[in-house]
């Protein structure tokens, strides 16, 4: 992120560098909430907001295609369709015009995990809605991880909770599934509900971590604590260098 | 895609592939590991936090005369945002009033109101962006925790006090990873899902450090994983629960007594100062990278700006292991536009190599962080040379991952790290196929607010959990750690600041520390024009900064646009 110090040159824009100080960055043309900025055409839309002047608020967060505040739509020229990505990971291109859209009301189930069970009754209960799917496919088109966003709600929609977890398991929560399903199903809460029935419920239980607890509560290593955290700095490091390394 | 110049060493990296898969089966190191000595010169020699100019001396506050991180020295040497002499009617007339303040809407944060509420004290969570905006969200690779059975919860002890360099609270380190298995029960009774055997055994790998396998994982998502499982649970609460979100917290406030007693936000939408009275506080403002501390790329949420330490500090907290920054060895390269972005250590824990030009290995690719980073700038420097340089301006050097599925199996990748090759495919690099391109990335803040095992600071009523406290890994933190620092220490934290919420009368609330520190800055001949916390970095370009309201409009020098600052901290990048 380091910026090169830029002489105040009247021309200004083309002598700024977005990270790319050799060779030079070619410029494009963008549309930012319908205003013209140039921007470098290596920069990600949300470097060609920054870059443009703005400090942005709402709509940046981990810059790095996780947390989902990102999510902007936007057109390009000659093509009627309206694309949807994160800023941090998109590119501009020459005469995009977008919008960030950082939040998408909706309505989150409010439950109890502990009271629930992982199939198809507590899809009906919690979100009756995903059965108003009409399998247009738009939520997946319109998915910046590429994920089979209609797959999950017509699993969703069989009470296939296995299948909501695997499918929605990279789910960034930017909502933008959301905002196009023509039925309004909230998609990315589905997707928590079944990720975390799934984790609940269905997930194996593991044996060793079941005995681990018991160990650890019994007080089992209790003594080798003791004696690790009174030991001095020198055989302790002995003991660290010596110690053997599983494969 | 990689453009036509790199071909020559990726043909190289290719090259030496068949050897060194050879040496992954046979069982032993494929690079022989440093022992003390030659870690020694390799820090002092190569690790950014060694460089001239790296610390500088503070002159006010609790840890006066000790040298510090430089850019965390600038901060807590800064003026504050809040005049407290205009906020007397605001401290007796709070603008909100709760039993539990929580500071920061991360992993921690989450966790506190969670068992804060379990223990049957509601809470108000502020935070500085949306709920769970953090790094907490963007972990990838794993959480260390001693589940399996050749493994056990003393061992990691050693594992974790050995990588801190012996050097972490032993107090502190024993809750982490005592805590370990539980903390992975727990998360899964919420609705994590952990990868796991056909059988239900938890999937383990190795990480940097470690010496039995014991991280354990979410595909390549476990942050996101845990995170939006602890964010549904806070939401399924709001009568208990109350969350503001774009109200960070600017200053603490303390009573006449001296205990924390809430906090000053700052609210993002509207520029106010709201107060908020409360019993007992927790900070989880998480960690620093966005101060891009000696210039270097971060992996880290555009939040994380220190602010916890910086309002901690200036009530009279003291920080412990604040001159030491934890520089991720493999963050990307190439291409430019994710320069910075965290490549998960489980790659290398899933068998992938540092190679260097020629395609050669050059270190044991788990060493603790620190070592691994400091070998890989040794590798790219001068003294050696054996770097690849791209257009951009910027050195690193291979890491293998094509040899993963050689040794897991084909499919072994795509499953396990959806979230890196969905990265890299979008830009055309299939890693698959391919090796990545990367230099270390600023990362981890190893120290913090100075804590005990109940999560209390020297502060009556401040509690800290997470990145935002120091001594639970020293001067380095190994993989893994920090997931399970949040979820241990966060849940601790909720649970001893509500016991402690319970007994509290508070007095007067006053703002004189704040006084105090500009007295202090005075005194001291400091003058500054920096203002903070930082709240938000600034990607403004220089020109446009100089032509801003705070430069030439009539706004007061101290108004908190001047938080694009020009040129904040050292100019040195890591590409120089």
């Amino acid at each position: 992120m380091s910026r090169k110090p830029v002489s105040k040159a009247p021309a200004g824009k083309q002598d700024k560098s977005l990270d790319q100080p050799k060779p030079k960055a070619r410029m494009v043309t963008v549309y930012i909430m319908g205003k013209r900025h140039v921007v470098p055409e290596h920069a990600t839309i949300m470097r060609a907001i920054e870059y443009s002047g703005q400090q942005i608020i709402r709509g940046a967060g981990c810059r790095e295609g996780f947390c989902g505040a990102c999510g902007t739509i936007y057109r390009l020229p000659g093509d009627y369709k309206i694309h949807s990505g994160l800023a941090c990971t998109t590119l501009v291109q020459e005469g995009m015009s977008l919008t960030q859209i950082p939040a998408v009301p909706m309505e989150k189930a409010i439950y109890d995990v502990e009271k629930l069970s992982p199939d198809v009754d507590t899809i009906k209960r919690l979100y009756p809605v995903v059965f108003r799917c009409v399998a247009c496919n738009t939520c997946t088109k319109s998915c910046p991880q590429g994920i089979q966003v209609m797959d999950y709600i017509q699993a969703a929609k069989r009470g296939d909770i296995a299948a909501i977890m695997d499918l929605s398991f990279d789910c960034v929560a930017c909502g933008l599934c959301a905002l196009r399903c023509p039925a309004e199903i909230v998609q990315h809460k589905v997707g928590v509900l079944g990720r975390r029935l799934y984790g609940r419920y269905l997930a194996k239980e593991s044996k060793e971590l079941g005995a681990r607890i018991k160990q650890v509560e019994s007080g089992q290593f209790d003594e080798e604590y003791a004696s690790l955290m009174g030991m001095d700095k020198a055989s302790l490091s002995k003991m660290y260098y010596e110690r053997d390394i599983e494969p | 895609m990689y453009p036509e110049y790199l071909a020559g060493s990726l043909k190289e990296v290719d090259r030496t592939r068949a050897k060194r898969l050879e040496l992954a089966k046979s069982g032993n190191p494929v690079y022989p590991p440093m022992n003390a000595e030659e870690r020694k010169d390799v820090l002092s020699k190569y690790h950014p936090d060694f460089t001239k100019g790296a610390r500088s001396k503070i002159r006010v506050g609790p840890n006066k005369g000790e040298e510090l991180t430089t850019e965390i020295t600038e901060l807590l040497e800064a003026h504050s945002m809040v005049e407290p002499r205009l906020m007397d009617i605001h401290l007796r007339e709070p603008d909100y009033e709760t039993d539990l303040l929580i500071i920061g809407g991360g992993g921690a944060g989450c966790w506190a109101a969670i068992t804060a509420m379990q223990n049957g004290v509601n809470s108000m969570l502020v935070t500085k962006l949306r709920l769970g905006d953090s790094n907490s969200m963007m972990s990838e690779g794993g959480m260390q925790a001693a589940v399996a059975p050749q493994d056990s919860p003393t061992r990691h002890y050693l594992d974790a006090i050995g990588g801190g360099h012996f050097e972490n609270n032993p107090e502190l380190v024993r809750i982490l990873t005592e805590d370990g298995p539980e903390v992975v029960k727990e998360l899964e009774r919420l609705g994590v899902i952990w990868d796991k055997q056909a059988d239900g055994t938890m999937q383990v790998l190795h990480g940097g450090g470690t010496s039995r396998k014991r991280m354990v994982s979410c595909r390549d998502y476990i942050g996101a994983i845990i995170t939006r499982t602890l964010m549904d649970e806070v939401h399924n609460h709001p009568d208990k629960i109350q969350v503001r979100e774009f109200e960070p917290a600017v200053e603490l406030v303390l009573d006449d007594k001296g205990r924390c007693s809430g906090a000053i936000l700052y609210s993002l939408d509207t520029e106010q100062f709201l107060t908020v009275k409360a019993k007992a506080t927790i900070i989880t403002t998480g960690g620093f990278g966005r101060l891009h501390i000696r210039g270097f790329a971060t992996t880290n949420h555009y939040g994380a700006t220190g602010d916890g330490l910086v309002m901690a500090y200036r009530a009279g907290a003291k920080l412990a292991f604040m001159d030491s920054v934890q520089y991720h060895p493999t963050g990307a390269v190439f291409p430019e536009q994710i320069a910075g972005f965290l490549i998960t250590e489980k790659i290398r824990g899933a068998g992938g190599q540092p190679l260097n030009k020629n395609g050669e290995l050059f270190v044991f690719p788990r060493e603790p962080r620190d070592i691994e980073s400091a070998a890989i700038i040794r590798e790219c420097s001068a003294d050696r040379n054996m770097g690849v340089e791209t257009y951009a301006g910027r050195t690193g050097v291979w890491l293998d991952s094509p040899i993963i599925d050689m040794i897991h199996g084909e499919g072994f990748t795509k499953h396990q790290f959806p979230g890196m090759c969905r990265q890299f495919n979008r830009f055309g690099i299939d890693i698959t196929k391919q090796p990545m391109l990367i230099y270390p990335s600023l990362h981890y803040q190893n120290g913090g607010v100075e804590i005990n095992g109940r999560c209390e600071t020297n502060i009556p009523g401040l509690y800290v959990a997470g990145e935002a406290s120091g001594g639970v890994h020293g001067r380095n933190r190994l993989m893994g750690n920090s997931v399970l620092d949040y979820n241990v220490f966060g849940r601790r934290a909720g649970q001893h600041a509500s016991e402690y919420a319970k007994s509290v009368t508070l007095g007067k609330l006053n703002l004189d520390h704040v006084t105090s520190h500009v007295k202090e800055l005075k005194a001291n001949k400091i003058e500054t024009d920096l203002v903070s916390p930082m709240i938000l970095p600034s990607y403004t370009p220089e020109d446009v900064k100089i032509q801003q309201l705070a430069r030439l409009g009539s706004a007061p020098a101290r108004h908190s646009m001047l938080r694009s600052r020009i040129s904040p901290g050292d100019k040195r990048s890591a590409a120089e």
